[in-house]
């Protein structure tokens, strides 16, 4: 009895993350004119939109980039409103944003650099350095399942890779990190087919019912190996669409005018 | 009286510890007369534009400091690189300390330049390269030599691959400021191959100047590895003048790590006399406050098919000031030179300057020279993308720091040192970064 209850309870998704009457300006410019969203664990939301609709400035403002000022309303994340926190904070609550134009640092290596960030993360949760051979299985793991070579992981972060190889990275880092909210900005860009593949593949072997993902992109091509729950169609800082998983192939048929 | 007036009426003191009836004296003498007309160096004159002696100067320093006190072993280990895996050539306040030294004749020279001169068994070699390749009109290389008498002497025999290497380290302490001036002569023959560390530190923050002055040789194909360490204590000032001439095919990197002190001036000079040359000049400067440091590079292509390489970096916090000068000189007839010159900055704060100014003096009209140099901020992208990974601001600043320094450490052929830069750098960027690096 007591069993059942507790399956009924679980089978209520858990709330991840909310956005309501967010507004964001960037030098006094108004980007996002009050955006509304809500994700919950489970489930995988995608944003599309034209260029310059504000889908990079939404995934900036989540992941709490200083360059942007959020004039009005708030982002919640299982409760908590993100408010001032920095990025880094938000980072050790759980959020993720894969970057469209991931940055070079020379002189450190990948799995350093992943080390370094995992290591500070557990200090911001008041845990203890993950041990070292329970780091090296996890990093063995996890590159295998992006596929992803064992001589790549000393290289310097992103010096020299190829577009493919920047994502997969982020992938890889995103899949060390283990998120609750992972924002894909604009993931697919730069990617070859195979590629593609093996970064969706990958998103979507850490997708679970406890952490949810939102897929920001202009085109439609991701979402055929990354299947979203819910589309949403941005334009000109608000979201002026909602719907299914086929919203995407009619948006990609008919264009972004349609919906203006 | 001012220091200049003290410094030529002391030059008689001086002289009743030298032999005055040697060849030498007159080379003394003649140098004390350079500096007599040309005094300190001022900021009228273009080479000293950006850094002025002046208020350093104005220290009541003593000439002839002697070794009055008792530096033990554990006091100053710290700044030694290794316990027992190198030769070492220690003074105090000019003096030798043979109880923290380790010399040596067994197969080479790492001994002391008072004995090479005044010893007759080195009189052949003093006289072929004392006082050769330094500069005969430099103000204070001509003051140094005036009262040359202490320093690290090093002869390495040709086909010698020295197996540890030779660290120079001069201490300065007491109560009083003190004026010291070490000259070090550096011979390294035919296929010989040596890696020397040299490093000036003060005990007490009482007002140092150390006048220094180096000459380094390298026979055909020799090898040298100079690696200059500079992290003292804020109340010292350094000019370092160091020459280095080269013979065909030889190989002579120095890298510069300027950390510390109020004042560092760096004069450094490469004469390449041979084809087939390798220069190679690098340096890291990481300083705050109103830390000053002055990169003053001479690259002097004299003969064809030569290369040189140039990558001094710099990060600079709060009030503090640099200043890059490199000079490429090719002579009309060194063509297929390939001469390569890089200097990059960060200021950290608005209040932080910096002058750079690559000299560009070409003559010959097939050679390849390039330089840049670039002055910026932190890259706040870079920022952003480290702390979306969970990596605090400070952290990430200083991670980034090390990203900037990383190509001319990784250039560092000593193991341990590199590994003691390393700390050297994340102290100086006030983190404990976590990973083996």
């Amino acid at each position: 009895m007591e069993c059942q209850i507790s399956n009924i309870f679980n089978f209520k998704l858990k709330e991840m993350l909310v956005i309501k009457n967010l507004h964001a300006s960037v030098e006094d410019k108004e980007i996002l004119k009050g955006i509304n969203l809500e994700v919950k664990a489970g489930e995988v939301h995608a944003i599309m939109g034209p260029n310059g609709a504000g889908k990079s400035t939404l995934s900036s403002v989540i992941a709490g980039n200083e360059n942007f000022e959020v004039t009005e309303g708030e982002i919640v994340l299982e409760g908590e409103d993100l408010g001032d926190l920095a990025p880094e904070e938000r980072a050790h609550k759980g959020i993720f944003m894969s970057f469209q134009y991931p940055v070079e640092i020379p002189g450190v290596s990948v799995t350093n650099f992943i080390k370094t960030a995992i290591n500070e993360t557990r200090k911001a949760n008041g845990q203890e350095e993950m041990p070292a051979n329970e780091m090296l299985k996890l990093i063995k793991e996890k590159s295998e399942l992006l596929e992803i070579d064992r001589k790549f992981l000393s290289r310097s972060l992103n010096e020299g890779f190829s577009g493919g190889e920047k994502k997969r990275n982020e992938i890889f880092q995103m899949a060390m990190l283990d998120p609750k909210v992972a924002i894909l900005d604009e993931t697919d860009s730069g990617l070859d087919i195979d590629a593609l593949r093996i970064v969706a593949n990958g998103v979507n072997k850490l997708k679970n019912e406890n952490n949810a993902v939102i897929v920001i992109t202009h085109y439609q091509r991701l979402l055929d190996y990354i299947v979203p729950d819910f589309v949403h169609v941005l334009h000109d800082g608000k979201i002026v669409k909602t719907g299914g998983k086929e919203l995407a192939l009619e948006l990609e048929e008919k264009g972004y005018d349609w919906v203006k | 009286m001012d220091l200049k007036e003290k410094l030529l009426s002391s030059f008689l003191a001086f002289e009743q510890k030298v032999d005055i009836n040697a060849a030498l004296h007159d080379v003394r003498t003649d140098a004390l007369k350079v500096f007599e007309n040309k005094g300190f160096p001022t900021k009228k004159e273009e080479a000293w534009k950006y850094t002025s002696l002046n208020a350093v100067l104005a220290n009541d320093f003593n000439i002839l400091p002697k070794n009055e006190s008792d530096v033990e072993w554990k006091d100053v280990q710290k700044y030694f690189l290794n316990d027992v895996d190198t030769y070492k050539v220690v003074f105090i306040n000019g003096v030798f300390s043979s109880h923290l030294s380790s010399t040596t004749h067994d197969g080479l020279d790492v001994c002391l330049m008072s004995s090479a001169l005044t010893k007759p068994k080195y009189k052949m070699v003093i006289d072929t390269y004392f006082n050769q390749v330094a500069n005969k009109e430099d103000s204070l290389t001509n003051l140094n030599t005036a009262y040359a008498f202490e320093g690290a002497y090093i002869n390495i025999p040709k086909s010698t691959v020295v197996q540890k290497p030779i660290e120079i380290l001069y201490f300065t302490t007491g109560t009083s400021s003190n004026f010291v001036q070490p000259r070090n002569l550096v011979i390294v023959g035919e296929n010989a191959h040596v890696q020397i560390i040299e490093r000036h530190q003060s005990l007490t923050d009482t007002a140092m100047f150390t006048n220094s002055v180096t000459e380094i040789y390298a026979a055909k194909r020799a090898i040298v590895d100079y690696y200059k360490l500079q992290n003292d204590l804020l109340t010292t000032n350094l000019v370092d003048n160091t020459y280095i001439e080269q013979k065909q095919e030889s190989r002579v990197s120095v890298h510069t790590f300027s950390f510390g002190g109020n004042i560092t001036r760096n004069n450094l000079n490469f004469y390449q006399k041979g084809e087939r040359i390798d220069s190679t000049l690098k340096g890291i400067t990481i300083i705050g406050e109103k830390q000053h440091v002055d990169h003053y590079t001479l690259v002097n292509h004299e003969e064809p098919n030569c290369e040189s390489h140039q990558n001094y970096k710099g990060i600079y916090d709060e009030r503090s000031t640099g200043v890059f000068n490199g000079k490429i000189y090719v002579n009309k007839i060194a063509q297929k030179t390939d001469a390569f010159q890089q200097n990059n900055n960060i200021l950290l704060t608005d209040k932080a300057t910096l002058n750079t100014k690559p000299q560009l003096e070409i003559f010959a009209d097939d050679v390849k020279c390039s330089h840049g140099c670039t002055i910026g901020q932190l890259d706040e992208s870079a920022m952003f993308y480290m702390q979306q990974r969970g990596i605090p601001k400070k952290e990430a600043k200083a991670l980034l720091m090390y990203a900037f320094t990383d190509e001319v450490i990784s250039s560092v052929a000593i193991p341990d040192l590199q590994l003691k830069l390393q700390k050297l750098i994340s102290m100086k960027l006030g983190v404990n970064i976590g990973f083996d690096i």
